[in-house]
């Protein structure tokens, strides 16, 4: 066995150990399993909601809200962000909003949006828009802000334009910030998108997770924190493993 | 590949470079009047802090001169000067041969001409296998050749180097003064050199401008008597060149002196 997959194993001891554990005390009558089911409760629930097709169903559509708002909250803030860093005055427009707007806490604005887009997946995904949007643009600014002066120095050298500066040096100077602030946006769209689906919506792991806690179904409960968890971590993984071949410059 | 042209011609007169910082106004260069014929080897030398670079960079358009006059010929050349910086400045974001034909795709050359002309500056310095290969996975030395060959292929009247092999070990550094030169007796192009050290200036240059820290201004100028072509190793040991050498840092040995007295005072 190397090192590698030694690493790897040990890695998984402290949530499994968890789960063994809690599964033990359950079983030896500690807890009441009414409130606190089972680890195997839950994988049993988890399997009866895939099998009917329910848990499809409500993840199917978190899905589509997360990735939706994650596309259009990140191109716009990679944007504006790349822009902030080229022009003065464009930094001098943004910076103020983005200091007043990005502490606000975005889940504030869900009635608001409800106002504006009304009950579908649209005033959903305007949530997510806004919440991305700003860990992307800060992220991107200050990655192409930072890119040395060397840089810049070679480009007007040789004759650059500020398309091609734009387009060919901050773009790709700033990508490694650009990844890390998606990253951040990624994981702040899940957490944003499933408080917003508690309310006015009848679909989606949100949903389902609050719809259980009125029923008292605390296991499909547990069964939807799970689904969001597994989703985040694929999501990431995924998102990683794009980065890996966007940015090939990156030393090993 | 043999050119008969001769390189840029350039003429400086009285410029001076003054800046502000937290103390008031440093002058950078002041006084400065220089010629440089077509297609000579300049070399200008200084301790740091001398303005070297400063002049550098106002030939390069990357700074502004605060009053003097530049006149730059460079009639008949695509490209008036291109520039090789210390640190390669290569992007890395992008490959060898992407990095070599920057200079050629910001200034609208179709692909169908820039191919061949990347495919010639990379044989030129021995790169044609690691076109595909990134900055970082490259040596330094085969770094500052890529540098290099993206300065030639845009056939610039002028090549201006701003230390371009301080940061190499000294087995590297003599291998790629040996090219350069040998690259420059091939072209004919103006070669604008910017060094700390005397012994580089003077194995590689038809001139050296030796420069004076504060303000920088121009201490001397010494006209390098060795024909070219040189072979560089045997240059650098000969007695000829020990002894101008030796000249030169007795001079030099006094303007340390003098600057030391004229502190205490």
């Amino acid at each position: 066995m190397t090192g590698k997959t030694q690493e790897r194993l040990l890695y998984l001891i402290s949530p499994i150990g968890l789960i063994v554990l809690w599964q033990l005390l359950l079983m030896a009558g500690i807890g009441d399993r009414r409130f606190v089911p089972a680890p195997s409760d839950i994988a049993w629930r988890y399997w009866e909601m895939v099998a009917s097709g329910e848990l499809a169903k409500h993840t199917a559509v978190t899905l589509w809200r997360v990735f939706a708002g994650f596309f259009l909250g990140s191109i716009p803030g990679i944007a504006v962000g790349l822009l902030m860093a080229m022009f003065r005055p464009v930094r001098i427009f943004f910076d103020p909003l983005i200091a007043s707007l990005f502490p606000i806490p975005k889940i504030a604005l869900m009635p608001l949006l409800l106002l504006a887009f009304g009950f579908g997946d649209a005033s959903k995904i305007a949530l997510v828009v806004t919440a991305v949007f700003f860990p992307v643009v800060v992220n991107t600014y200050v990655g192409a802000a930072n890119i040395e002066r060397i840089y810049w120095d070679v480009a007007k050298n040789y004759g650059a334009s500020q398309s091609v500066i734009f387009r060919r040096i901050v773009f790709f100077g700033a990508l490694p910030m650009i990844f890390a602030g998606l990253r951040i946006a990624l994981a702040v769209s899940f957490i944003v998108l499933v408080a917003a689906e508690f309310v006015a919506t009848k679909v989606g792991i949100g949903y389902m997770i609050w719809n259980s806690w009125e029923l008292l179904q605390v296991d499909v409960m547990f069964v939807g924190i799970v689904t969001v968890g597994v989703l985040g971590l694929i999501a990431t993984v995924c998102l990683q493993e794009i980065e890996r071949r966007v940015i090939p410059w990156k030393a090993e | 590949m043999p050119v008969q042209r001769r390189g840029a011609a350039v003429e400086i007169a009285a410029l001076r470079r003054e800046y502000l910082s937290g103390q008031g106004r440093v002058v950078a260069i002041d006084h400065v009047d220089l010629k440089v014929a077509p297609g000579e080897f300049l070399c200008i030398v200084g301790p740091s802090g001398c303005g070297k670079s400063t002049l550098l960079r106002i030939l390069a358009g990357l700074d502004k001169q605060t009053s003097g006059t530049i006149k730059v010929d460079a009639a008949g050349w695509a490209v008036e000067n291109a520039m090789v910086f210390q640190d390669s400045g290569l992007f890395p974001w992008m490959d060898v041969q992407t990095n070599v034909r920057f200079g050629l795709d910001t200034r609208g050359v179709s692909r169908e001409e820039a191919d061949p002309r990347v495919e010639a500056a990379l044989k030129l310095v021995g790169l044609t296998r690691f076109r595909n290969h990134y900055p970082h996975q490259l040596s330094g030395g085969m770094r500052q050749r890529s540098a290099i060959a993206r300065a030639f292929v845009t056939d610039p009247g002028m090549l201006l180097m701003d230390e371009p092999f301080a940061a190499l070990d000294a087995q590297n550094r003599v291998i790629l003064q040996g090219e350069l030169v040998r690259l420059w007796e091939q072209t004919g192009k103006t070669v604008i050199y910017v060094t700390h050290s005397i012994e580089e200036a003077l194995l590689m240059g038809d001139r050296t401008v030796i420069m004076t820290a504060q303000p920088g201004r121009i201490k001397q100028v010494i006209d390098v008597p060795f024909p070219h072509p040189r072979d560089l190793l045997q240059l650098g040991s000969s007695a000829e060149f020990g002894k101008l050498k030796l000249d030169i840092w007795r001079v030099l040995e006094e303007e340390v002196n003098r600057a030391r007295a004229e502190m205490e005072k």
